[in-house]
């Protein structure tokens, strides 16, 4: 233990959803009791709070749903981040809530994470909102699928209905662009193969719950290929010590970049050469993601919040008529064709025309509903933008920041969609 | 951690709060960094320094005084702001008190905790900030859980969790109407354990009462509270000498002690490893009920 106390320790971020009843919640809570991050004070307080509510056990979803409302009426509202180490690794979690009308808090959560845990009722098997889920997940890249199968307790721990699910569920997979799936029994209840294995199913083999977290290789998540600075500022100190610095800062969003590299800066198309790559800790030999640090250029250029720079052998798109799928998060609104928008993207804002809707996608079948373009809450669609001046991206699919952009109410400053650029 | 192009946790959450910190600064005209003089604002500062580096903190810091301080926090943060060269701006909850914004509490639990949410909100008016920097983390509280990184306010100062935008990616909407502002929260992602790891990593300095040192002490509600001319002793109440240490520095009527020996930052972090109480555990003003936190942040607080 000791000597672990300030051990470098990798980071995964995984999103959770599943369908109102199924248990998620509890299974959070679950993995936060046994793997001993809820404290004292917090189990007393839930305690306190489940006899309040009549339960008779310890309501371990009371921990997750902090809003008065959520405790009032007993479910999530809102995403909520969960925090929690073991000495392997450190665990950022977007629990969403798995209504219906809170689908837009399922792709926020899906926005930042590396790996989804979906949650399925083993008395009800693969729904709608699995389907859902599962779609929103690959829709957002994210490479990692875990499928839990819970409430095994309450289908006599039969083997023959995990499998059944299984193959349901990978029926519908198939359809949908996900690299690596896992499916693993349990019991979030009576903690069934979440930190340790369950007695009741000697038929699995896999890893726990807490295992398959603590060991699914993420490798870097980022794109190492493609060179990508967006420029977040100027740094100019003025000062004697520092009196001709002028330092591009940004975060790397994308490849390597070393002091002497040969640079473009986009959409000027200027070229120079990187004269220094500076922090606070000295001057460094590399900048990769996600490191956020400052460039000093060979030669002055006019270099400023919003452009890209990246190599001459290697540039990102740059265009004004940008193809994407389309999430819409507003209630009070619907997506309007001819209509304005702010949208941003990277570090650079611009006014966004809506020119064409392509489809509706039927988001529990994935079919294309070409004639609809009827696009409002929770809906996602295919849509074709015209920006008042030019993007400088890449693909979602090739990376995530230089292809993800929110589009913003010009009366409300609402932020009412977020789309990924094909 | 054996392949290459990749970067431990702590390093991670440092580049993104940096990321967040100059954002704040592209976004906003005019920021302010909530400057309490606690660990987490001390870091906060810090990254600031490091987001701007090699120029000065663009930010001025906001100490909003409840008059009820732990000397040894405001010398910590006169020092901080003359080595960092930085501007210091007090609101002070007794001119708010005098000036008749707010009544003063009564009883021996009477704190001014809850006073501090006029003043923040009356200088946040006054100096016409309109992005206001925390250092409060997820991890402290279950509403907290919940607010986003750029954390919208209306006009009137106030938080409305179920009406919150969508944050995705690392894309931030800071856009606003006249009277709104933001509470920017660069350390959304980070725990206590973290906080403790970066300032041993980055050895940075802390006021002294986060060390282990003898003090008298009062038990209340299981609370070890401070002895200070700030609290009055109930009947029957009474004080020991004890060797503590403070978790947290809040206002020093509501902020508990624990029991320590930890004389530095690596001590800290042993203790916090074994320790089975949260952090906010120790503060009374979230004790007085389940949904404390979530009903003082609506109407403005940090």
């Amino acid at each position: 233990m000791e000597e672990n106390l300030l051990k470098e320790m990798d980071l995964l971020r995984f999103t959770t959803a599943g369908s109102v009843d199924d248990g998620k919640s509890t299974l959070i809570g679950r993995l936060l009791y046994d793997s001993k991050t809820i404290f004292e004070d917090q189990l007393e307080a839930i305690k306190k709070s489940s006899k309040k509510h009549g339960d008779d056990y310890i309501n371990l979803a009371l921990l997750t749903d902090g809003l008065r409302a959520e405790r009032e009426q007993g479910i999530t509202i809102d995403v909520a981040y969960r925090y929690f180490a073991t000495p392997r690794r450190k665990f950022i979690i977007a629990d969403t809530p798995g209504h219906i009308q809170y689908t837009r808090n399922m792709v926020t959560g899906a926005s930042t994470a590396n790996l989804a845990v979906i949650l399925i009722d083993a008395r009800n098997g693969v729904v709608e909102q699995t389907c859902r889920h599962a779609f929103i997940a690959s829709l957002l890249r994210i490479k990692h699928l875990v499928i839990c199968i819970n409430k095994m307790d309450l289908v006599d721990y039969r083997e023959s209905v995990f499998h059944e699910i299984m193959n349901d569920f990978g029926d519908f997979a198939s359809r949908m662009d996900v690299s690596d799936m896992t499916f693993i029994p349990i019991s979030a209840l009576n903690g069934d193969n979440i930190v340790d294995k369950s007695e009741q199913m000697p038929w699995y083999n896999g890893s726990t719950f807490l295992y398959h977290l603590e060991n699914v290789y993420i490798g870097p998540d980022a794109n190492q290929v493609d060179p990508r600075f967006p420029v977040q500022g100027v740094i100019r100190p003025h000062s004697k010590k520092y009196h001709d610095f002028r330092g591009y800062s940004g975060r790397v969003a994308g490849g390597v970049f070393k002091p002497g590299d040969e640079i473009i800066v986009m959409p000027s198309g200027f070229s120079s050469r990187i004269k220094g790559i500076h922090s606070m800790d000295g001057e460094l030999k590399e900048a990769f993601y996600p490191m956020s640090i400052s460039f000093t250029l060979e030669s002055e250029l006019d270099v400023g919040r919003g452009d890209v720079i990246s190599k001459p052998n290697n540039k990102p798109n740059i265009g004004q008529d940008i193809d994407l799928m389309l999430c819409w998060f507003s209630a009070n609104t619907k997506l309007q064709v001819k209509g304005k928008y702010i949208l941003r993207h990277t570090t650079k804002e611009v006014k966004a025309l809506v020119k064409e809707i392509s489809y509706k996608i039927n988001i529990n079948t994935l079919h294309k509903i070409e004639n609809d373009h009827d696009i409002g809450l929770n809906d996602i669609g295919r849509v074709i933008l015209r920006t008042s001046r030019p993007l400088l991206y890449d693909s979602y699919r090739r990376n995530r920041i230089m292809g993800s952009v929110v589009l913003i109410d010009e009366f409300t400053n609402e932020t009412v969609a977020a789309g990924m650029i094909r | 951690m054996s392949y290459s192009y990749t970067v431990n946790h702590i390093k991670h959450l440092e580049s993104e709060a940096i990321y967040i910190l100059r954002e704040i600064a592209a976004q906003f005209q005019n920021p302010v960094i909530l400057f309490s003089g606690g660990k987490d604002s001390i870091v906060v500062t810090y990254l600031a320094q490091k987001a701007f580096w090699p120029a000065k903190l663009p930010f001025p810091l906001l100490h909003i005084d409840t008059g009820h301080n732990f000397s040894e926090t405001i010398d910590f943060r006169d020092q901080m702001v003359e080595r960092l060269g930085a501007q210091l701006i007090v609101g002070s909850v007794q001119n708010s008190i005098e000036n008749g914004r707010v009544l003063e509490e009564k009883g021996s639990n009477a704190s001014r905790n809850v006073l501090q949410t006029v003043t923040l909100l009356d200088t946040i008016e006054e100096h016409k900030f309109d992005a206001a920097i925390g250092g409060a983390r997820r991890d402290e509280e279950k509403a907290r859980a919940k607010e986003r990184i750029f954390s919208h306010r209306d006009e009137f100062g106030q938080w409305d969790p179920k009406n919150q935008r969508p944050e995705l990616w690392n894309i931030f909407n800071g856009l606003k109407k006249v009277g709104e502002h933001f509470r920017v929260f660069p350390l959304s992602n980070w725990t206590e354990m973290d906080i403790w790891q970066y300032i041993e990593k980055e050895k940075l300095s802390l006021p002294s009462i986060y060390f282990s040192h003898e003090r008298e002490v009062v038990r209340r509600n299981g609370v070890l509270l401070a002895v200070t001319k700030y609290i009055s002793l109930k009947n029957k109440e009474k004080t020991e000498r004890k060797r503590i240490r403070f978790r947290t520095v809040g206002d020093a009527t509501c902020t508990g002690a624990i029991e320590s020996e930890a004389k530095d930052v690596y001590a800290i972090i042993r203790e916090i490893a074994a320790a089975r109480i949260t952090e906010r555990g120790t503060r009374a003003d979230d004790k007085r009920s389940d949904t404390a936190m979530e009903d003082r942040k609506r109407e403005g607080y940090f």
